[in-house]
């Protein structure tokens, strides 16, 4: 029996008429087509699936739909607005802060949410803010560097 | 083989259309080191480098690249390579990577070959373009070519600059092909306007919005994400399998076929449920080897070592020292680890096979496809999306020729994408190693004597480059050609393979007879080479890092660490900085000097983006990351456990290229990693006195060194 799931995606409502207990990430990727978040580790440990959820960061891959009943998601696809970078995103692009690129849409969410939570945050709680995000090409000088710059934004 | 690929590059002209398009060849010899050169020939790769340059009828340029973009950078430095000499702007040209229907053929993207390998070919035949596009415009505008001047696509007349023609005017109505097999005239270092620049990555935009595709975002029709039996253990054998409750689970196809188990539905989380109702049974033979019996195990399993440098004599170099040095160093296993795991979307229509797939290598991969499908290699065709790291990782395919072989079996699209622990299972590990190293000095601090014996990992990165009278290096077990049992799994090629393992020996080896002489780390290296690039990047980074002569070790809990190598002929010499607490066995990196030689630097930005890289990559095989094992069964199978660099552990980075713009360009993508091990393990001796001889030093085995 398929439940009604609705929420907000990037300020647009959806309307899903299926199972609560889907994982977010999964329905994101297919029912929604929203591939910029991705799958890194199933188990929430990498960040490469955050999103933002009622401003909070969250791993996709951890969370149901129910959990995002009536509740706001932001994902990568949702900062541009009007063809316009978001500044973080800008930041990102200008200092190179990416290399493969795969991270990227976890990193730049999280710090997203973090300069919701702290607006200017200090380089150290930057750090501690992207602790829990694996990037393996090592872009990580390059992802405080631009964190730091969009704080300014 | 050279027939086909004419056939097909004559289907490809047609497609293209009517405009200009340039054709290169270049002998790999040219740009291949001896060594390199031999590793060539024993793999069965081509003999040429092929680069192809359109430009369509509207002015369209296309740049077709047998070489992947998985993070390094080519899209940009290619083009940028290809704009320079066309002598047309940055965003005029558009890069296609790693289509084998459409690329030219080429062997894979490793060994940190694309800018000193590929680049030649695609500035030679941007440079071809340029000559053709201008004597069609000589002819045009009724002047001498040596009259003309371009600018961003645009011909000029240089006394009048009213009277142009464009690159789109003159391509339009031309068909022309035009093959090169000599190198044209380049455009010299003070002419440059794109190249030697850090524009911002062409890759940017699209890795920023969500926008950039990797395979597994690509969507087909009907496609089906399927999710594979796997054994517990390499070496297992399946004996029962009853697949029925999958079976019966709506949406789900099941599959049962010479040895290929697999679920597939179109929700991958349904597959993921089916597959755990498939009741598998497998034998699994019992441990031989584990994380601590491997390393007896690789240096008893060797064959006849492999001599890959000889001189002089070593007994007498050995009664010439005053002062001998034995050791013995070990490395475990290390992952990739990338952090898009494998992926792979099938797609057979009209008996043709689509393959889009995380790869490094989409030729080869071409024909491994082929081979398990039974079809024809010009019947399969590979698409590279971006991928997400490689590292060395991405170049077996065994994913792809899954999700071929499903999409055969089921007649759907299919997506395989591994999970992190198939990822993690399956991976091509960095091989464990043993290095015993002997070494002596005499009175004034000159090395007399080097025997080098390396079990397990292979000779790259153990060319001597002191100047030592006396020596020997011996290789036993390349890592591509290890002999059956020597590794209880997969080995492969981890980012600048081989090297990791050799300078991490080789460097405090040098270490170790520097504080032995009483000399500088410097000094000392500086009296035992003459090689003039090595010279200059250790003066480099010394002058970088504010270096004050001092003999190591000198205990005070905070020390530093001097390491330098010859990787993809680029020069690398590094200082790293670091705080040891002998009480935990912590040791953090507070800073990193890297002084890199890459010869011309295509782009300097994009150059430093790798050194960075490579360091902060570097500290986890330094630090934390060894695949755990017990015989064929894989320990580590998520982050939880493998532990992976993260922002807290950075060092301040400072990257120096030292400039050598009249040599070619020279690798980038790896020789910044290879002497993380030395230059770390150096710097814990000089702030604690203790040698830790074993990768990675984790805290206990630092607080073991110390103690002991």
């Amino acid at each position: 029996m398929p439940d009604t799931i609705r929420f907000t995606l990037n300020g647009t409502p959806v309307n899903l008429e299926t199972d609560a207990d889907r994982t977010l990430l999964w329905v994101l990727r297919t029912d929604l087509e929203r591939t910029g978040t991705k799958y890194g580790c199933g188990l929430g440990i990498c960040g490469s699936c955050t999103v933002v959820v009622n401003g909070r960061p969250v791993h996709a891959c951890q969370i149901d739909l129910e959990f995002v009943q009536g509740k706001e998601v932001t994902t990568i696809e949702g900062l541009a607005q009007d063809g316009m970078l978001h500044p973080i995103q800008q930041a990102f692009h200008e200092h190179g802060a990416f290399q493969c690129g795969y991270c990227t849409p976890g990193m730049i969410m999280n710090a997203y949410a973090l300069l919701l939570e702290n607006p200017r945050p200090t380089r150290e709680q930057i750090v501690a803010g992207m602790e829990r995000h694996l990037c393996r090409c090592g872009a990580h000088k390059r992802i405080v560097e631009a964190i730091e710059e969009a704080r300014h934004a | 083989m050279r027939n086909a690929a004419c056939i097909d590059r004559r289907d490809f002209v047609k497609s293209l259309g009517g405009g200009i398009l340039v054709v290169v060849h270049l002998p790999m010899t040219s740009v291949l080191s001896p060594s390199e050169e031999e590793q060539r020939r024993q793999r069965g790769y081509p003999e040429d480098i092929n680069a192809y340059l359109h430009i369509a009828e509207d002015g369209s340029v296309t740049l077709y690249s047998g070489k992947i973009e998985m993070g390094q950078g080519v899209a940009t430095s290619l083009t940028q390579e290809a704009a320079e000499e066309l002598g047309v702007a940055l965003d005029a040209i558009h890069i296609i990577m790693g289509d084998t229907d459409t690329c030219p053929r080429d062997m894979g993207t490793f060994g940190s070959l694309t800018t000193r390998m590929f680049g030649p070919a695609v500035r030679a035949a941007a440079a071809q373009a340029r000559l053709v596009l201008t004597d069609l415009a000589a002819q045009r505008l009724g002047v001498p070519r040596a009259s003309l001047v371009v600018e961003n696509g645009v011909v000029y007349v240089t006394s009048d600059r009213s009277r142009t023609v464009s690159y789109g005017e003159l391509a339009r109505g031309e068909q022309i092909t035009h093959t090169v097999d000599e190198r044209a005239v380049l455009r010299a270092v003070e002419e440059f306007t794109v190249m030697g620049r850090s524009p911002k990555r062409l890759d940017g935009i699209e890795k920023v919005t969500g926008q950039a595709q990797f395979a597994g975002d690509i969507r087909r029709p009907g496609m089906l994400y399927a999710r594979i039996l796997r054994p517990p253990a390499h070496g297992a054998t399946l004996t029962r399998v009853e697949t029925a409750a999958a079976q019966a689970m709506p949406g789900i196809t099941v599959v049962n076929e010479d040895g290929l188990v697999a679920v597939l539905a179109a929700d991958p989380e349904a597959a993921e449920t089916a597959l755990a109702l498939v009741e598998a049974e497998f034998d699994v033979p019992a441990p031989t080897v584990d994380t601590e019996r491997i390393f007896d195990h690789i240096v008893r399993a060797v064959p006849e070592p492999e001599t890959a440098e000889q001189g002089g004599d070593l007994e007498a170099g050995r009664r010439q020292c005053t002062q001998t040095f034995e050791a013995t160093y070990y490395n475990s296993y290390v992952a990739h680890a990338p952090m898009e795991p494998h992926a792979a979307v099938a797609e057979i229509t009209d008996g043709r096979a689509t393959v889009w797939s995380s790869t490094q290598a989409p030729f080869s991969q071409q024909s491994t496809i082929a081979r398990a499908i039974g079809f024809q290699p010009e019947a399969v065709r590979v698409i590279t999306p971006y991928v997400g790291g490689g590292f060395g990782g991405k170049v077996p395919g065994q994913q792809a020729v899954e999700a071929a072989r499903l999409a055969k079996i089921t007649r759907k699209p299919v997506q395989v994408s591994w999970t992190r622990g198939e990822e993690f299972f399956y991976d091509t590990f960095r091989p464990a190693a043993v290095m015993q190293v002997t070494s002596g000095i005499d009175i004034e601090g000159r090395i007399l004597l080097w025997d080098y014996h390396v079990y397990g990992a292979g000779s790259r990165g153990s060319g001597v480059f002191y100047d030592i009278p006396n020596r020997s290096v011996r290789v036993s077990g390349e890592w591509g050609r290890a002999p059956d049992g020597m590794h209880p799994f997969a080995v492969g090629a981890w980012r600048a393979p081989a090297a990791n393992s050799n300078r991490f020996a080789a460097e405090q080896q040098i270490d170790m007879m520097a504080s032995a002489a009483d000399m500088d780390p410097l000094a000392f290296r500086l009296r035992n080479t003459t090689d003039e690039r090595m010279i200059a990047v250790l003066e480099a980074v010394a002058e970088a890092s504010e270096w004050k002569p001092a003999v190591a070790p000198r205990r005070r809990g905070r020390g530093r660490g001097l390491a330098c190598g010859i990787d993809a002929e680029t020069y690398v010499a590094l200082v790293a900085e670091v705080t040891a607490d002998p009480m935990t066995g912590v040791v953090r990196v507070e800073r990193v000097v890297c002084a890199q030689d890459m010869g011309l630097v295509v782009n300097p930005d994009g150059a430093r983006m790798q050194m960075e890289g490579c360091i902060a990559m570097g500290l986890g095989y330094v630090f934390s990351e060894e695949v755990r094992f017990e015989g064929g069964r894989i320990l580590d199978t998520n982050f939880d456990t493998y532990g992976l660099p993260r922002f807290s552990w950075m060092p301040a980075i400072e990257t120096v290229l030292v400039a050598n713009d009249d040599l070619p360009p020279k690798g980038g993508g790896e020789p910044a990693i290879i002497n993380m091990g030395a230059v770390v393990a150096n710097a814990v001796f000089d702030a604690t006195g203790a040698r830790v001889y074993r990768l990675p030093m984790t805290p206990e085995r630092v607080r073991a060194a110390i103690g002991g």
